[in-house]
C-alpha cells in the first residue's frame, strides 16, 4: 500500500444518518471477482435521482464525502470502501463510523475520520456555501484544516496511523508473527477439522 | 477477576498484544462463500502464500446462487454469467488451496450460517469469522463470531488470525415469558428498536435472561443473528444443556471421551457471578407484542399494533431526515397503522429463519389456508439438509398445496444477487434481516417480521397480526 500524504480536496455533503453498504455499492454489484470495478456501483441507485448530490455539476471536483451519523453501517463487503475509492473518493468524514467499514476503510487507504457534532456542521456549511472550497487532512497530526484556519483533531488507532502513513500491509505485519502463532498453535490442538 | 463469557473466549485465544498495537487473535473456524473471498485468495496468489490452515476452513454456495429448481439433469441451473464465474472461482480456489467446498445443490450446500451448526462444526469457546457480517449468528453457541472483510478473510487464509482491538461488552437482559405468537424475531427486532442500528458498535452483545435460557438453539441463532443489526459485530449467549443436546451426534462434533471433555470445558464458559459489562438493556419478554418495521433500516420497528411515527417528533434535524427519506422510500404516511397494509411478496428464509423449526413453525400456521390471491410467497430452506429434512416430513407439500413456492437452499431474497428479487414498489413482508432500500431489488418495500407474521400475511394479503391467527387455530407456538 502506498503511504498517505496529506492532501487537500473539496467535500460533498451528504447530511443522511445510517448510510449502508447496500447503497454504497448494491449487491448487485458483488459478483465481480476483482477490486476496480465498482465506480458504476457506487452509490447507482441513488445516483439514479438527477437531485442527489453526487449528479449535481457544484460538486463533480469533490473528494472527500460528509456523510450522517454511522456511515457505513449494514454488510461487512469491502466492495463498499473499494467502491468508494473507484469513484474518487480520498476520506470520509461523519461523527460515528460502523465497525467494519471503519476496519475495511482503514486496510483500503480510505481514511474514516470521526469529528464532533460542531466540526461535522461546520463542514456541511462549508460544501453548501463554498463547494470549491477545499479542506487540508494531515494523519500525522491527525488534523482537518478548513479554509479559515480552523483546525479539527480527530482519533485513529496508532497502528492503523503507522500503517497508512507508512504503507505497511497488515499482511505482511501478520506473517511476520509466525513464530508466536506457530507456539499458539503448538499448545492450541485445532477444535475442529472440516474435511470429512 | 470475574469474567464475562466473552473475556473468557477472547483470553483464551490471544496469541499476541503488542504494545499500541491490536491482539493478534487466533481464528479456530473460517467460513467462506463465493462473494467476499476471490480478491482474497486473489491477494494469496500475488504473495505466493498458501491457505495456512485449510482444515479449519469450509466454504459454500449461498449468495449469488439461483433456488430456482432443478433441471432434469437434477442440477440448479446458473444461467448468469458473472455469477458462473464466481462460482467457479470459489472451487478452483479452493482447490488450488486444499479447502473443502460445498458446491451448489450437493448434499451439504447451503447458507454458510446455517451450515455450520448443522454440521456441528460451530461449537462453544470457538472463535469463527466470515467474510460476512451475519456470522454472529454463531454466538448462539457461546461462540466468539463476527463478520470481517475480504482484506481480513486473506489476513485469515494466510495466517489464521487477525489483527483485532478488544471490543467492549454489551449484556442485552431478556426476562420473562413471550406472549403466544410472540418468536425469537421479535425479540431481536425490539431490541434493534430499543438501542438503533448503531446502539452496539464497538461492543460485543451477550444476551442473558430467562427468555433467552426458555429458547431453543434455532431460536437463540435468529437473535443473535442480527447482533449486527444493532450495531454489533458479535452476540453470545451463554452455552448450556440446550446447546450441548444440538450439538451431540452431528458429524463434525466431538464423539466419546473427546465429547466429556469438550462438554466439560463448554460449562466453564458462563460469565462468572460478579462479571460486569460496559453497557446493559433489560428488555421483559412478557410484555412483547409481534414486531415489524417500517422504515429502511432495521432500527425503524415497532409492535404491529404501532402506527408509524410522524418525522416532526424528531427535535434532531437529521433524525427527522432520515425518516422522512424513509417514509418516502416505503411510500407510507405518519400515523398510518400497518396492519392492513397490502403485501405482494412474502419472503419466508435468509440465514436468520429458514432452519426447520422456522419452516415447521411456517407450515403449521399455513396449513389448510391459501395463499392470498395476488401474493407471491417463497419458502427457501436454508440449507439443503433443511431442505430433505422439511421433506421428510411433508412440509413441502403443505407450502406449495397452499400456494407458496418451495424453493432449493440459499440467500435468495435476502440479498437479491441470485434472481429472486421484488419488482420496484413492491411491498415484502419478510423473514430475512435488512430492510435497506433496494436490499431486495432496486424499488422493493421491505417490512421485517417473524414467520409467523410474514405467514399471517401471506394469508390475508396483508400485513397482519399473527396472534389473530394464532387464537384462530389455537395452536402450540412451541420452540422446538
Amino acid at each position: 500500500m502506498e503511504p498517505l500524504k496529506p492532501f487537500s480536496a473539496s467535500l460533498v455533503p451528504l447530511p443522511i444518518e445510517n448510510i449502508d453498504t447496500d447503497q454504497i455499492i448494491p449487491a448487485r454489484y458483488l459478483k465481480v471477482t476483482d477490486k476496480n470495478s465498482l465506480a458504476e456501483g457506487c452509490f447507482t441507485d441513488w445516483r439514479q435521482d438527477p437531485n442527489f448530490i453526487l449528479n449535481n455539476p457544484r460538486y463533480q471536483a469533490g473528494h472527500i464525502l460528509v456523510a450522517g451519523h454511522n456511515f457505513g453501517c449494514g454488510s461487512s463487503r469491502e466492495h463498499a470502501p473499494w467502491a468508494l475509492k473507484a469513484y474518487g473518493f480520498q476520506a470520509v468524514i461523519s461523527t460515528y463510523f460502523a465497525d467494519i467499514f471503519r476496519n475495511n476503510s482503514l486496510k483500503n487507504g480510505l481514511l474514516p475520520i470521526v469529528v464532533d457534532a460542531e466540526t461535522y456542521q461546520a463542514l456541511l456549511d462549508l460544501a453548501e456555501e463554498a463547494p470549491e472550497a477545499e479542506v487540508h487532512i494531515d494523519l500525522a497530526s491527525q488534523t482537518v484544516t478548513l479554509p479559515n484556519g480552523q483546525k479539527a483533531s480527530f482519533p485513529i488507532d496508532p497502528f492503523s496511523k503507522t500503517c497508512l502513513l507508512e504503507g505497511i500491509d497488515e499482511l505482511g505485519y501478520l506473517v511476520k508473527q509466525m513464530p508466536e502463532i506457530e507456539a499458539f498453535e503448538a499448545s492450541h490442538p485445532a477444535r475442529v477439522q472440516t474435511a470429512g | 477477576m470475574s469474567k464475562t463469557l466473552f473475556e473468557k473466549i477472547w483470553d483464551a485465544h490471544v496469541v499476541s498484544h503488542p504494545p499500541n498495537s491490536p491482539a493478534v487473535l487466533y481464528v479456530d473456524l473460517h467460513l467462506v462463500h463465493e462473494v467476499t473471498s476471490p480478491q482474497a485468495f486473489t491477494e494469496l496468489r500475488q504473495r505466493g502464500i498458501k491457505a495456512r490452515r485449510p482444515l479449519q476452513t469450509i466454504a459454500t454456495m449461498d449468495h449469488s446462487t439461483p433456488t430456482t429448481p432443478r433441471g432434469a439433469d437434477g442440477l440448479i441451473p446458473v444461467t448468469d454469467a458473472m455469477a458462473v464465474t464466481q462460482l467457479k472461482t470459489l472451487v478452483d480456489n479452493c482447490n488450488e488451496h486444499g479447502i473443502p467446498v460445498f458446491e451448489l445443490g450437493t448434499e451439504k450446500q447451503g447458507i454458510v450460517h446455517v451450515i455450520g451448526p448443522e454440521l456441528g462444526l460451530t461449537q462453544p469457546g470457538m472463535t469463527i469469522v466470515c467474510g460476512d457480517s451475519h456470522t454472529s449468528t454463531h454466538g448462539a453457541f457461546g461462540a466468539l463470531a463476527f463478520g470481517i472483510g475480504t482484506s481480513e478473510v486473506a489476513h485469515v487464509l494466510a495466517t489464521q488470525t487477525l489483527l483485532q482491538n478488544k471490543p467492549l461488552t454489551y449484556e442485552i437482559r431478556v426476562d420473562g415469558q413471550l406472549q403466544e405468537g410472540v418468536t425469537a424475531k421479535d425479540i431481536i427486532l425490539a431490541v434493534i428498536a430499543n438501542i438503533g442500528i448503531g446502539g452496539g458498535t464497538g461492543h460485543v452483545f451477550e444476551y442473558t435472561g430467562s427468555a433467552i435460557r426458555s429458547l431453543s438453539m434455532e431460536a437463540r441463532m435468529t437473535i443473535c443473528n442480527m447482533s449486527i443489526e444493532g450495531g454489533a459485530r458479535a452476540g453470545l449467549i451463554a452455552p448450556d444443556e440446550t446447546t450441548f443436546n444440538y450439538i451431540q451426534g452431528r458429524p463434525h462434533a466431538p464423539q466419546g471421551a473427546d465429547w466429556d471433555k469438550a462438554v466439560a470445558h463448554w460449562r466453564t464458559l458462563p460469565s462468572d457471578a460478579g462479571a460486569t459489562y460496559d453497557k446493559q438493556l433489560i428488555l421483559d419478554a412478557d410484555t412483547l407484542a409481534p414486531m415489524i418495521t417500517y422504515g429502511t433500516n432495521p432500527g425503524m420497528g415497532m409492535s404491529i399494533t404501532e402506527r408509524v411515527p410522524d418525522p416532526k417528533q424528531y427535535s434532531d434535524n437529521s433524525q427527522k431526515m432520515a425518516l422522512d427519506k424513509a417514509l418516502a422510500y416505503m411510500d407510507l404516511q405518519p400515523g398510518q397503522p400497518l396492519l392492513g397494509h397490502k403485501v405482494d411478496v412474502v419472503f419466508v428464509g435468509s440465514c436468520t429463519n429458514s432452519r426447520i423449526s422456522d419452516l415447521r413453525l411456517a407450515a403449521e400456521m399455513i396449513k389448510g389456508h391459501r395463499v392470498a390471491d395476488g401474493v407471491r410467497m417463497l419458502v427457501v430452506p436454508g440449507s439443503q439438509t433443511v431442505k430433505r429434512q422439511a421433506e421428510a416430513e411433508g412440509l413441502h407439500k403443505v407450502f406449495v398445496e397452499a400456494g407458496a413456492e418451495w424453493r432449493e437452499a440459499g440467500c435468495s431474497m435476502c440479498i437479491a444477487m441470485n434472481g429472486d428479487q421484488l419488482q420496484p414498489g413492491q411491498y415484502a413482508v419478510s423473514t430475512s434481516n435488512r430492510n435497506f432500500e433496494g436490499r431486495q431489488g432496486r424499488g422493493g418495500r421491505t417490512f421485517l417480521a417473524s414467520p409467523l407474521t410474514a405467514v399471517a400475511s401471506a394469508i390475508n394479503g396483508v400485513v397482519t397480526d399473527p396472534r389473530t391467527l394464532v387464537a384462530e387455530r389455537a395452536f402450540e407456538v412451541t420452540p422446538v
